[in-house]
């Protein structure tokens, strides 16, 4: 049998430390933390950064450092800064090594990164290796180099590679949710179905229970099967909150494609144990021909600055999608004349917040605001051009009458300079998978005595 | 009689499924309201809800869990100019304020 204490969902989001004492208790064989997500959008990955505070990654690694020690097995994360870009794995590798020094102590960190490099991407490419899933965007030479990073998922054998060198900490860039949680059991010989079921379950911490936001959780992988058990007061799992999560950010609640395969719960069997736990037996796991790892890119597709400005008066709050329109074909005019640039080379939107912004076109419920937020959002080629056109925007968003012959009115904005610097608009622009001969082809794997000498 | 799904419904949940997908929960909590759900929820009326093309949407009925689910390729890929929401949370909303049969 192979327990796996998962403290919460991802780093960054707290984790409930009386829970995490009992799971200690416990004997767990690995502790495993996913890190990062897709979910906060492109710019993460673009810049390789991380969504979560420092102080708060800081905070709750420490606590799982001192969970590790004191269990003595190796603690696992995936998709370390968010991202797992090379440079967000080294932030987190920093932030270890600060927390080891401060208390004293030391241990030995494999650092598995998951950057692709254009270069070798581009023959990849040329040869076949490189194909896209539903729906992708285009691929190109090209495209490959406008990517700041692109960065492969990696699955349960580069873990396992990770773990074999023995390390107390495993800090890896992007992988799959699963195959943090997944790797060992399987390299246990654990059910395969299982194991990767039982990492679906288990990826989101308690968000598969009663109490979601206490997030531990153990997984308990054998032979035929997994157990889910929340630890936290209060948080139960049943066959219906255990099922359910199948659901949850997945496309095909049956389906769940892998490196090396896919899981199918289809015939998977959910059984009430006692009243909080779970026993999971039935999922299967059906290896793939080739072996394939899915890619991530993110490029800039222009920059952009934007503005505020807050409409009160009631006859232009009910006539703002004249107005609106009217504002951006004039300025749009204006552009042309001062800056000479084609109409394609930029954008303005006047976004009415209040009245669609969530939803524009779709917008069903007709309401009756009684101001509404005007954002305008510019795209251009650069941050500089972008900016100019929010100072020839700036007056007409102030001053601009409905009418001509009116007196001339005034809006509110809430700063000054209204432009704000919004800097590159990033895009996700791989949904594409690489096939490797070998699954560490591509990854890299660095161990590191990290703390005190 | 029409009723809005939000008041036949424990819950409805739009979330990303990957930037490049969404996906769409309704969690209806008893097997009459799941009946009801399907019955009243066809792919065609989801679909031209959410702008889309009917052929796009994948549709899958859980009735041991009283769920229907939709998935769908993002109208707009997540964070894009044109992307307006960048979680995908704005669609559940549309959703439970729809009237059906």
């Amino acid at each position: 049998m192979v327990k796996v204490l998962v403290p919460s969902g991802a780093l960054g989001l707290g984790y409930d430390p009386v829970a995490l004492k009992r799971g200690i208790a416990a004997n767990p064989d690995l502790i495993a933390i996913d890190g990062g997500s897709t979910d906060s959008g492109p710019f993460y990955l673009g810049e390789g950064v991380s969504k979560y505070a420092r102080a708060s990654t800081k905070k709750e690694w420490a606590g799982l450092i001192v969970a590790r020690q004191a269990a003595g097995v190796p603690l696992v994360i995936g998709t370390a800064g968010t991202c797992g870009a090379g440079r967000a794995v080294d932030w987190l590798v920093d932030i270890t090594d600060e927390i080891l020094r401060e208390t004293g102590t030391s241990a030995r960190v494999a650092v598995l990164k998951s950057d692709q490099s254009a270069r070798h991407l581009k023959a990849s490419l040329a040869q076949g290796h490189i194909t896209p899933l539903q729906p992708a965007p285009d691929i190109s030479e090209a495209l490959l180099d406008a990517c700041s990073n692109i960065v492969a998922l990696a699955g349960a054998e580069q873990i396992n590679a990770a773990l074999d060198t023995g390390a107390d900490i495993v800090i890896a860039g992007r992988t799959t949710d699963t195959a943090i949680i997944a790797a060992l059991p399987l390299a246990r010989g654990c059910h395969a179905g299982a194991a990767w079921h039982g990492a679906k379950i288990g990826e989101c911490g308690a968000l598969c229970a009663t109490n979601p936001q206490s997030g531990v959780i153990m997984l308990e992988f054998d032979a035929e099967g997994f157990t889910v058990t929340p630890l936290a007061d209060g948080a139960y799992a049943s066959p219906h909150t255990v099922s359910a999560h199948m659901l949850y950010e997945n496309s095909d609640p049956f389906l769940l494609y892998e490196p090396g395969g896919h899981l199918d719960v289809t015939d998977a069997r959910y059984t009430a144990l006692d009243e909080r736990r779970v026993r999971v037996e039935g999922s299967r796991w059906v290896p793939s021909d080739r072996y394939t790892v899915k890619l991530e890119g993110a490029r800039i597709a222009g920059y952009q600055t934007i503005l505020m400005a807050l409409i009160r008066d009631p006859r232009y709050v009910a006539a703002s999608d004249h107005w609106c329109a009217d504002v951006s074909e004039k300025c749009s005019q204006k552009v042309s004349d001062r800056l000479a640039l084609a109409p394609d080379a930029f954008h303005i939107e006047l976004r009415q917040i209040g009245k669609n912004a969530t939803l524009g076109a779709l917008e069903t419920a007709i309401g009756d605001p009684v101001e509404l937020g005007i954002l305008a959002i510019i795209t251009a080629d650069t941050q500089d051009i972008a900016v100019e056109i929010g100072k020839l925007l700036n007056p007409y968003l102030l001053h601009h009458p409905l009418t001509s012959g009116e007196e001339q009115p005034s809006f509110a904005f809430p700063f000054s300079p209204p432009e704000i610097d919004r800097g590159p608009l990033w895009e996700f622009c791989l949904n594409h998978v690489l096939t490797l001969q070998d699954p560490m082809d591509g990854f890299d794997l660095q161990v590191l005595e990290l703390g005190l000498d | 009689m029409t009723d809005r799904v939000s008041d036949i419904v424990q819950k409805v949940r739009s979330k990303n499924a990957g930037p490049f997908w969404v996906t769409l929960d309704l969690f209806c909590g008893s097997a009459p309201a799941f009946e009801r759900i399907t019955r009243g929820l066809s792919d065609e009326k989801i679909a031209s809800l959410l702008g889309l093309e009917s052929g796009a949407l994948k549709r899958f009925e859980l009735p041991d869990l009283h769920v229907l689910k939709f998935s769908a390729p993002r109208p707009a890929v997540q964070g894009i100019r044109e992307d307006r929401d960048m979680h995908g949370a704005g669609w559940a909303v549309l959703i439970a304020e729809l009237e059906i049969d």
